[in-house]
């Protein structure tokens, strides 16, 4: 500031700085925007002129069409709400249940070592191949696909926040023993607020994972949902349908993942200043 | 034993015990400090001066003899004794106030009185302005002061200071450690400090002790009596004792570079 002249006007080479820095982001996001575009617009070029067979490939006007005529008989949104259902119930349980398993074996560091090599297994293990016993065990009904993707995001949860739970500073926890302070409250004072960032970045990952959860068990049992509208425009042949609900997945996943970028944003800049 | 002393150590040995064997860590350790005593620990790395004061907080106990505070032997952490970390170990979530009343909150003892104490601290060494800051807006010295002050808040008798003004460059150093020194006895605190640096041990301290190699024991004891009188420890570094303290306090240590 106190550099500035006294009539804090900004000099000329600052105003370019900054001009160049705008005209880079203005260029970036054109041209992000003109992928998109000029992307579709071969598609539905190659498409009317026959250079591609639209049955195989779809086209962007069809699936244009298939989302008016998905929206006018109402079937869209039972599809959407009944995927992000399960998607977000899953992404939660999985989110709470592993930090719970995790402050367990932060607890005890025996129990920890004795886990060790069972979550290194069960980590490398695709869960997706339990599916079918899930299937057996629980049935084929929306709870198949919430445990699918607690399953799937579950494993990652405790492991990634443990880690965040024992990076915590030694002297830090030291510091809170010299006041005579309990387990609990090391937990409670120091440990778990200090590990908010990790557990944020958990729930990142835990986002894309309870996703491929859901999808993968829609495939498997569904009867509704944006997985159950792609397999099922797979069986008969309507790949319209199929690019839709790839289409209307990709929006949602981003949103939600958008959302909790947002909340970590939001989180962080409170921590920052008031 | 008697209340004389507000900490006793009494033939107090320590072994570490690890995979590779067992180290004995303090060999024979006994001391008598007074109320109101400010004590200086050097020693070369390693010989267990942390230990002392990690022993006298109850963090651990010794393998043989026994430690004592305010008369009663030490069983685990109390309030009667404060620790300051080398770091401030500020929390970055909580601002400076509710960073000031960790320790009361930790020992149940939040009320309006203690609470009004903490918030008096923080006026009177000038952090008063801050109480809503968070310790990322603080510069280094500033965050050590809100430390010493979290310790002063649950109002312990026996300070521990280990190297608290490491952390920190040459000149905050000079300036902190007047400031701690003026707050500690304007508090009317007993001070155990341990540090590297042999000047700071001297100006700060009423007797510095020397701890030798490990397995580590008290090689010597010095009562300091430095003459002058502006009684802050950076200007009582130019007295002309300064210089014979600090001469027999460095052969003691007898410091090798290996």
């Amino acid at each position: 500031m106190s550099n500035n002249n006294n009539n804090s006007q900004v000099s000329k080479e600052h105003l370019a700085y900054l001009k160049k820095i705008k005209h880079r982001r203005i260029a970036i996001r054109v041209t992000q925007i003109a992928i998109l575009v000029v992307f579709l617009a071969i598609w539905e070029t190659a498409a009317r002129l026959k250079w591609i067979d639209a049955f195989i490939t779809s086209q962007p006007t069809r699936i244009w069409a298939t989302l008016v005529r998905l929206h006018l008989n109402g079937e869209l949104y039972r599809h959407i709400s009944v995927t992000i259902f399960e998607t977000i119930i899953g992404f939660t349980l999985g989110t709470l249940i592993g930090t719970f398993i995790a402050i367990i074996l932060w607890w005890s560091d025996f129990l920890s070592k004795v886990t060790d090599p069972y979550l290194v297994v069960l980590n490398s293990l695709p869960k997706v191949a339990l599916g079918p016993i899930i299937i057996v065990w629980i049935g084929a009904g929306p709870l198949s696909i919430i445990v699918m993707a607690l399953l799937v995001s579950i494993i990652v949860t405790v492991i990634g926040v443990l880690n965040g739970f024992l990076e915590v500073s030694p002297d830090k926890i030291k510091l809170l023993k010299t006041f005579g302070a309990t387990k609990m409250q090391v937990l409670t004072k120091v440990v778990l607020p200090a590990s908010i960032p990790t557990i944020i970045s958990a729930l990142k990952i835990n986002v894309g994972m309870s996703w491929v959860g859901v999808i993968v068990g829609e495939f498997l049992v569904s009867k509704a949902g944006l997985g159950y509208l792609a397999v099922y425009g797979g069986q008969v042949f309507q790949l319209d349908l199929v690019m839709t609900s790839v289409v209307i997945l990709m929006v949602a996943a981003a949103l939600m993942y958008q959302g909790v970028a947002w909340l970590e944003k939001r989180y962080m800049k409170g921590r920052r200043s008031e | 034993m008697s209340e004389e002393y507000i900490v006793a150590l009494d033939h107090v040995s320590l072994n570490y015990h690890s995979l590779e064997g067992e180290t004995p860590a303090l060999k024979d350790i006994c001391l008598n400090v007074s109320r109101g005593e400010f004590i200086g620990i050097v020693g070369p790395s390693g010989c267990g001066k942390t230990t002392i004061l990690s022993l006298i907080a109850g963090l651990i106990r010794p393998t043989s003899g026994h430690v004592y505070v305010n008369g009663r032997e030490v069983e685990g952490p109390s309030s009667l004794v404060g620790y300051m970390l080398q770091q401030d170990h500020l929390f970055d979530w909580r601002s400076i106030r509710q960073n000031v009343l960790l320790g009361l909150e930790i020992q149940g003892k939040l009320n309006e009185d203690t609470i009004a104490r903490a918030d008096r601290l923080l006026e009177t060494y000038g952090l008063g302005d801050f109480k809503n800051h968070y310790p990322k807006q603080l510069s280094g010295g500033m965050r050590q002061r809100v430390a010493l002050i979290r310790t002063l808040a649950v109002n312990p008798e026996v300070l521990l200071l280990d190297e608290p003004f490491s952390a920190l460059d040459y000149q905050t150093r000079l300036a902190l450690s007047d400031d701690v020194a003026n707050i500690i006895k304007r508090e009317e605190k007993t001070a155990l400090l341990v540090t590297h640096d042999i000047s700071e041990a001297i100006s700060l301290s009423n007797r510095v002790l020397v701890l030798s190699k490990r397995p580590g024991t008290i090689k010597s004891s010095y009562n300091i009596y430095l003459s002058g009188q502006n009684r802050n420890p950076t200007e009582l570094r130019k007295a002309p004792e300064f210089r014979e303290y600090f001469n027999l306090i460095w052969k003691e240590l007898d410091v090798h570079v290996q």
